[in-house]
């Protein structure tokens, strides 16, 4: 495969926009569902994840061949990622507490999906209640959980796209995984 | 669990990531026996990966390769030729021979060394052939790449490719110092240049349905 990708990026450099095409098909939903875990909607999530690819096309005389091509395009999406969360970060917290109450937040004036307590959780339902889990995850703590458990990647790729050292990336790792843990142990 | 050693929670992440070592396993499978709040930590921790791996098969929408595309900056033109080129192969070889042809004639023509006929009577300076005055050259002479001055006179034809006749002068005083005939290829080269130039963009054209 690294081969497959690598004859076409050689094409791409000529500007041979058929190959990118080829490309673009076999990374789609890998940058996809990336974006899709780091931002939670999937209006957004087609944006940079098109945005993700335009770039890598533009920039693809930056690209090394001699390295692995996915993970500088995870990269230049999770970098888009990150952008994103930072620029619509609202400035409100659900978690802080509402003014003139006392222990009071956000969350308890969003209506909790009432339940039956015997009724099963259906699986969109859960589906839903870990991305917005994962969505609660500071950005930092967000990402690596993203690359490591969606995309299941190694954490020596994951501190290649992130451009970390690895022991960061376990540090936060470890600390997304704890805070997680908090969240979903009641499942 | 609060009385446990924190050490016991860093074993659990490196088990975690895989990376653990052996006598750290085993420390954290003893621990693990013994020790109910450990335990239940460490099966929240991996019920929690479970979870968030459990939703991991997003599919790109079904025309996102085509809108990258169509958003993309224009293609270069001489991308397009190429393809369509690796996809006809027969026409492909047609026009790399006729490249080939085209080019065997025309360095036949664009070889640029200053050549000139021998002749013990011509001086030459700097690419330029000279007949001394009072100097009276026998035979034919034919200058490539450079130009001929003639000063003296020429028994024979001058023929001249790819270069001039300089004396300040015009041809017809030229012409009463040279008995044969006198040729410039000049024009005759770039009239042939032209043609072949003209006949290979047509070429080009045709075997591309464009224009």
């Amino acid at each position: 495969m690294d081969e497959f990708v690598k004859s076409r990026i050689k094409q791409v450099r000529k500007g041979d926009q058929n190959a990118f095409g080829e490309i673009v098909e076999l990374y789609k939903d890998k940058v996809f569902q990336l974006c899709f875990r780091m931002l939670g909607n999937s209006h957004e999530a087609e944006d940079i994840s098109q945005e993700a690819f335009i770039r890598a096309y533009i920039n693809i005389e930056r690209y090394n061949i001699d390295r692995k091509f996915s993970t500088w395009l995870y990269r230049i999406a999770t970098n888009l990622c990150i952008d994103r969360i930072r620029k619509k970060k609202p400035d409100y917290y659900l978690d802080a507490e509402v003014a003139g109450t006392e222990g009071l937040t956000l969350y308890s004036q969003i209506p909790a999906s009432q339940l039956a307590p015997d009724e099963e959780v259906s699986k969109i339902e859960l589906q839903e209640i870990i991305q917005n889990e994962i969505l609660k995850l500071p950005e930092k703590y967000r990402a690596v959980i993203v690359l490591r458990y969606i995309e299941e990647l190694p954490l020596l790729e994951i501190s290649k796209i992130l451009d970390l050292p690895i022991g960061t990336v376990k540090t936060r790792i470890h600390r997304g995984r704890e805070a997680l843990r908090k969240q979903l142990r009641h499942i | 669990m609060n009385r446990c050693p924190e050490i016991i929670t860093e074993y659990m992440h490196e088990y975690l990531d895989g990376e653990i070592l052996p006598e750290h396993k085993n420390i954290l499978t003893v621990h693990l026996k013994s020790c109910a709040d450990c335990r239940q930590h460490f099966q929240e921790l991996e019920k929690s990966i479970a979870l968030v791996k459990s939703i991991s098969h997003v599919q790109a929408p079904a025309d996102f390769t085509q809108k990258v595309l169509m958003n993309l900056p224009k293609e270069k033109k001489k991308v397009s030729v190429k393809r369509w080129f690796s996809r006809h192969p027969v026409l492909t070889a047609a026009s790399i021979f006729s490249i080939f042809m085209a080019a065997s004639l025309l360095s036949h023509w664009s070889g640029d060394d200053f050549s000139v006929t021998k002749n013990p009577d011509l001086v030459i300076e700097n690419n330029t052939a000279i007949v001394p005055e009072g100097e009276t050259v026998t035979g034919d002479i034919v200058v490539k790449n450079g130009d001929i001055r003639i000063d003296g006179k020429v028994d024979g034809s001058v023929t001249v490719i790819n270069g001039e006749i300089v004396n300040g002068e015009s041809y017809m005083a030229s012409a009463g110092q040279v008995k044969g005939d006198i040729v410039e290829i000049n024009e005759a080269f770039e009239w042939l240049w032209y043609q072949m130039k003209h006949i290979f963009e047509s070429t080009m054209n045709m075997l591309t349905g464009k224009e």
